[in-house]
């Protein structure tokens, strides 16, 4: 069982969103996500400014056996993506739920309904068979 | 291991076992209108002997013309031992092999050709080559959207001055592809793309610039300030060069004060022969900021557990066997064969080489304009810097003056008139350092005489 803070909601392809106290969220991808991916050898985060969809491919994870679309949890303005990813994109496999975040959203609406608990996330995962 | 796809009893016993009876009830749902029953007028086979003397005999057809048509194909001298090494069999295929790393020699020309493209354009790095430079243009084009994220437009500046075949694949390819082209026209006085021209997309999103340098005239565009325009605007240049021009020319890198985003071309020059418009070989250079975004095959130098040097495939995960539908291209091939020939061609020549080359066709070009410009009812079309190839404006229609050209075994260049009406008659010569000063005055007489007699009768 990987790691899975209680105080994130998470989508069921595996990202995870915190609500910081200025109203916006911080979204990154799941310990288990970047385990399942190997070693990160480049991230691509959207510019800031840019409005995504919920479901919107906006951010892409490579590994050395993959490249994975990252999709936005929920609908808003790209406040600003994680600097320190294009020369370190390794932080997502050391700390994804920290300095690992991929980038930080204004939500267009307050619709967090449709994500998932730490609980309902931690069910899905071992249902996948992890 | 013997290729020897299925024998008759397999094929019997594979239609049993999906309850079909014939190969051809597969495929009952084409109708039988659409269906090629025979194909009518092709003869009987003929063995080697036979073929060999009707392909000599349509070979001689074509006769020995002296060619001064340019317009984006170019003759020049290919060394003896480019294509006597390009044929062993150990180069002879045409593709990137699978299971490519086992064939570490294919990979390391490929790797020695991505270092000489990279090197020769200014940039950091190459591909292993695509279909042609038209094509190369259209990947450019659908590249400059995904790696400019400072646009949403998706829109490209594509100047009139560009080769108008690669406008058009351009266009057919990445304009299906939710890429909208704006075109830019020249100046009628130079043939050239002016800042005049540029200024009504002042202040609008466009995510892309195309340079061709030189342009489809033989035009040198005013590359820096072109370059500058548009990095100040945050639009990306895609730069189309001759290879041939780099050797004495500034690389794209090299534009301006930001130098190029990507480069591509038509790598023929470089010891391909002309062969009825191909196959030949499209090249693409970026810089590393942008690698991921670049379609193709990419080989890279690594060392082996045993700390040997060895050559890769690498940056796969943009590839489409990894990346499906999202894969920076689905044409992903590259021209192995002519990328092999084109490596011992750059090999053979040098820099010094090449620079040889192209300073030897200027000089014939320059040669060429005024043996022909010397005589009455031609003239040149634009007052700018060229390079081995450049317009005439004719006091008559070009196209008869081509076919009467043509029955003296010359080949007077390309009639811009169907691509450029308003150009009036208008005549695209090239000259490379395959054309003597003998040529050039056979040229020029000839010329002078059809012309000479057609106004006396």
């Amino acid at each position: 069982m990987s790691n899975i803070p209680a105080d994130l909601k998470y989508t069921k392809s595996h990202e995870w969103v915190r609500e910081l106290p200025d109203g916006t969220v911080e979204i990154g991808i799941t310990d288990h996500a970047q385990h399942e991916l190997g070693d990160l050898v480049f991230a691509e985060v959207p510019e800031a400014g840019r409005l995504l969809t919920a479901g919107e491919a906006c951010a892409v994870v490579e590994s050395v056996k993959a490249a994975s679309d990252v999709y936005s949890p929920l609908a808003g303005e790209v406040t600003a993506g994680n600097p320190a990813l294009a020369a370190s994109p390794e932080l997502i496999n050391e700390d994804a739920f920290g300095r690992g975040w991929l980038l930080r959203l204004r939500p267009a609406g307050a619709t967090h309904g449709a994500l998932l608990s730490a609980a309902e996330y931690a069910a899905l995962t071992s249902a996948e068979g992890f | 291991m013997a290729f020897i796809p299925h024998t008759e009893s397999e094929v019997a016993v594979m239609l049993a076992a999906i309850g079909v009876s014939s190969i051809d009830e597969l495929f009952d749902e084409i109708p039988p209108s659409l269906r090629v029953r025979s194909l009518d007028g092709i003869p009987a086979a003929l063995n080697e002997m036979e073929i060999g003397r009707l392909m000599s005999a349509r070979a001689q057809c074509d006769g020995r013309p002296l060619s001064f048509i340019g317009a984006g194909a170019y003759e020049h001298h290919i060394p003896a031992a480019v294509w006597a090494v390009a044929s062993r069999g150990e180069f002879y295929s045409a593709y990137t092999p699978y299971q490519a790393e086992a064939s570490q020699g294919t990979l390391q020309v490929i790797y020695e050709y991505q270092t000489m493209i990279a090197s020769l354009t200014g940039m950091d790095v190459a591909n292993a080559s695509l279909y042609d430079g038209a094509s190369a243009l259209a990947e450019a084009c659908l590249m400059a959207v995904r790696a400019n994220r400072k646009s949403q437009a998706q829109r490209v500046l594509m100047p009139a001055s560009v080769h108008p075949h690669y406008r058009k694949v351009a266009i057919t390819a990445a304009g299906n592809q939710a890429v909208s082209f704006e075109a830019v026209p020249f100046s009628q006085g130079e043939g050239r793309t002016t800042a005049a021209a540029l200024a009504p997309f002042d202040g609008q999103d466009i995510t892309a610039l195309v340079i061709q340098q030189p342009n489809f005239f033989g035009v040198l565009e005013d590359v820096d300030a072109l370059a500058d325009w548009a990095r100040a605007r945050n639009i990306f240049v895609i730069a189309c060069v001759n290879p041939t021009s780099l050797a004495l020319l500034k690389p794209p890198g090299e534009w301006g004060a930001g130098g190029a985003d990507i480069v591509v071309g038509e790598g023929q020059p470089l010891g391909v022969p002309l062969a009825s418009g191909g196959p030949y070989f499209g090249f693409m250079t970026t810089r590393m900021a942008h690698v991921r975004q670049m379609p193709g095959r990419v080989v890279g130098r690594t060392v082996d557990v045993s700390g040997r040097d060895g050559f890769t495939l690498t940056l796969q995960a943009r590839e489409q066997h990894i990346r499906r539908a999202r894969a920076t291209s689905n044409i992903c091939t590259n021209q192995g064969l002519l990328v092999t020939a084109a490596t011992i061609y750059m090999s053979l020549m040098g820099p010094a080489g090449l620079a040889r080359v192209a300073a030897v066709s200027h000089a014939r070009t320059s040669e060429l304009i005024a043996a022909l410009t010397r005589l009455p009812g031609v003239r040149a079309a634009f007052a700018s810097p060229y390079f081995h190839e450049t317009v005439l404006l004719l006091d008559r229609p070009v196209a008869p003056v081509l076919r009467a050209l043509a029955d003296r075994g010359i080949l007077g260049g390309f009639d811009l008139a169907e691509h450029y009406r308003g150009l009036g008659h208008a005549l695209l010569v090239c000259a490379t350092e395959t054309k003597t000063s003998a040529d050039i005055e056979r040229f020029a007489n000839a010329l002078g005489d059809l012309m000479e007699a057609a106004r006396a009768a």
